[in-house]
């Protein structure tokens, strides 16, 4: 066991991931964020539409665009992430003027996540109490209104538990993107780890990775408990 | 009894509910004009119709026929701005409370307001003022799971009476809570009406609540009026089966002790029924005739109604009616009552 540690092998993957851990961290933090608020831009209002719009919703929306919607969402969540990525390719390139780095795995990040993300809050917002939305609507209150006054706060719990559960697929698929050109940790699993054969830093990548999703899986249980006023 | 202004009208209102397996007829004809400052009730079996008829006045339900009126208004010709506006006079309160569970008391006092356009800090004012009008002026920053059932439905009064409503409605607001709070939420909605001059409309298939509280009263049955009428008039003498069977839940009363006054006394909630019968032969040596009896008793208090044939002798008659008005927690009338 010992002769691991001293072996040329390990002192030449611990230069490595001095040099390169860090950046790898950032680049993989940097990406999930900007990537789960993109999505959050796009599929927490597709959510509420989602649910609003239906026929005995606070706001129906006509049934060819609730279909096109739900067809849509569903299309996008049905293709793998891989190939979403590689098609997504010329779109990025359009957007960024590159398909390669850390910048570019955001786009295909985001498409493939906000339908995802749209579904989650659709979840979250059909667990709101019908009479409290009926009280909302006899005192006379706009259906805009009761959904920023109604229905987000009170789903709030659930929603922040959904936007953990959506942050650590988001990383997952980064890694995955990391594979493909981008960057992070998943790039330095692969590139190091996997194709120049360094199996210590694919390792130490991965438990990475592991040590962040249980990081953010906890916060995001603790903050999501710590804000519903039903149980205290 | 009767004003010019009716506070609330409903002319012809029916509604038919599309399901997949046909058409399912909820309301059929109802014509209920209710005056201002009156306190209404609503009362019926389960699936009479009840809740579709309270969400019409205020058109959560919108009726497929007939028209709504509100202060001399038609709500049914409405655009939805104005029926929002409207709805702000109509206050609503429910079995279940429907408050905002992840907001403090104070915050859901304050969303009428909010939603209104109020100022904040006005706002803040006048919830303090309300939870100091329910009589829960501490539980301001209290969440909802906080409190107990009664304290819910106080907060969820505070909440609307937050619009200045000109009529809380109530949804079987106290079909979820126990005798004594129910007592309690009672009197509160008595004493807003009083203070206040708010039209109350009470939805309840519970028999004392109308008793308790209401001057006139519909008798909802199959989705339409069995009767309507002053509460006296139509519990001493109800005409249709639907009346007879929630006046007499245990079927009619025994008529064959013929007495010339009749007196319906209503239990609630004092230490048991017994004892008023037993002390008024021993206290004032005036025997009572027992016609019909629906009481409860619910951990050591009574609760429910008796019709009681007084002697025929005058001064008897006076002596034992004297003795029941003294009594703590029971309420008595004379009625009309037939004997056939």
């Amino acid at each position: 066991m010992t002769e691991l540690f001293t072996s040329p092998a390990w002192t030449e993957a611990l230069l490595i991931l001095k040099s390169e851990t860090l950046t790898a961290i950032w680049e993989t933090l940097y990406s999930t964020v900007l990537a789960t608020a993109f999505a959050y831009l796009i599929g927490l209002p597709l959510g509420v539409l989602l649910v609003t719009g239906e026929t005995d919703g606070i706001r129906p929306l006509p049934k060819p665009l609730m279909a096109v919607m739900n067809f849509v969402v569903n299309i996008l969540r049905s293709v793998p992430f891989l190939i979403l990525m590689i098609v997504a390719i010329p779109l990025t390139r359009a957007i960024l003027g590159t398909a390669i780095g850390t910048k570019a795995m955001i786009p295909p990040l985001v498409f493939a996540a906000f339908p995802f993300v749209s579904r989650l809050v659709e979840t979250s917002l059909r667990e709101t109490d019908k009479g409290v939305i009926e009280a909302a609507q006899s005192m006379g209150a706009t259906p805009f209104q009761i959904v920023y006054k109604v229905m987000l706060p009170e789903a709030k719990p659930s929603l922040i538990s959904g936007a953990t559960t959506a942050f650590i697929t988001i990383l997952g698929y980064g890694a995955m993107a990391g594979a493909i050109g981008g960057g992070g940790l998943g790039n330095l699993a692969i590139t190091y780890g996997y194709y120049k054969f360094k199996a210590i830093i694919m390792w130490a990548a991965v438990i990475m990775i592991v040590i962040l999703v249980q990081i953010f899986q906890s916060v995001g249980t603790r903050l999501a408990v710590k804000s519903d006023k039903r149980i205290n | 009894m009767s004003r010019d202004n009716p506070i609330i009208e409903l002319r012809g209102v029916g509604k038919t509910f599309q399901s997949s397996d046909g058409e399912v007829v909820a309301l059929k004809d109802i014509n209920i004009s209710i005056d201002e400052g009156d306190i209404f009730g609503v009362i019926g079996m389960s699936g009479a119709g009840k809740s579709t008829l309270v969400r019409c006045v205020n058109l959560l339900e919108r009726p497929t026929e007939g028209s709504v009126w509100f202060d001399g208004q038609e709500l049914t010709g409405m655009s939805p701005r104005e029926l929002r506006n409207a709805r702000r006079s109509i206050s609503m309160i429910f079995q279940q409370f429907n408050l905002l569970m992840q907001s403090t008391c104070l915050k859901n006092i304050c969303f009428p307001m909010e939603i209104a356009g109020i100022k904040a800090a006005d706002a803040k004012k006048r919830a303090e003022e309300l939870l100091e009008i329910v009589g829960l002026p501490d539980k301001a920053n209290a969440y909802p799971a906080q409190l107990s059932g009664g304290q819910k439905q106080r907060i969820a009064i505070a909440r609307a009476l937050a619009s200045d409503p000109k009529v809380l409605m109530c949804d079987e607001a106290t079909s979820a809570l126990d005798p004594t709070t129910t007592r309690s939420i009672l009197e509160l909605i008595k004493d807003i009406n009083k203070r206040l001059g708010i039209t109350a409309i009470i939805i309840t298939h519970e028999m004392s609540v109308i008793e308790e509280i209401c001057s006139r009263v519909a008798i909802l049955d199959g989705g339409h009026v069995a009767e309507i009428g002053r509460v006296e008039e139509i519990f001493s003498n109800p005409q249709t089966e639907a009346a007879k069977k929630l006046v007499y839940p245990n079927g009619s009363p025994v008529t064959h002790l013929k007495s010339e006054r009749v007196v319906r006394i209503a239990f609630n909630g004092g230490t048991s029924y017994d004892p008023l019968i037993a002390s008024l032969a021993i206290d004032c040596g005036v025997k009572v005739n027992i016609l019909g009896a629906d009481t409860r008793n619910v951990g050591g208090k009574a609760f429910g109604t008796m019709l009681i044939g007084l002697p025929n002798d005058n001064d008897a008659a006076e002596k034992a009616l004297a003795y029941i008005r003294r009594q703590k927690d029971i309420s008595c009338e004379e009625v009309e009552y037939s004997h056939d």
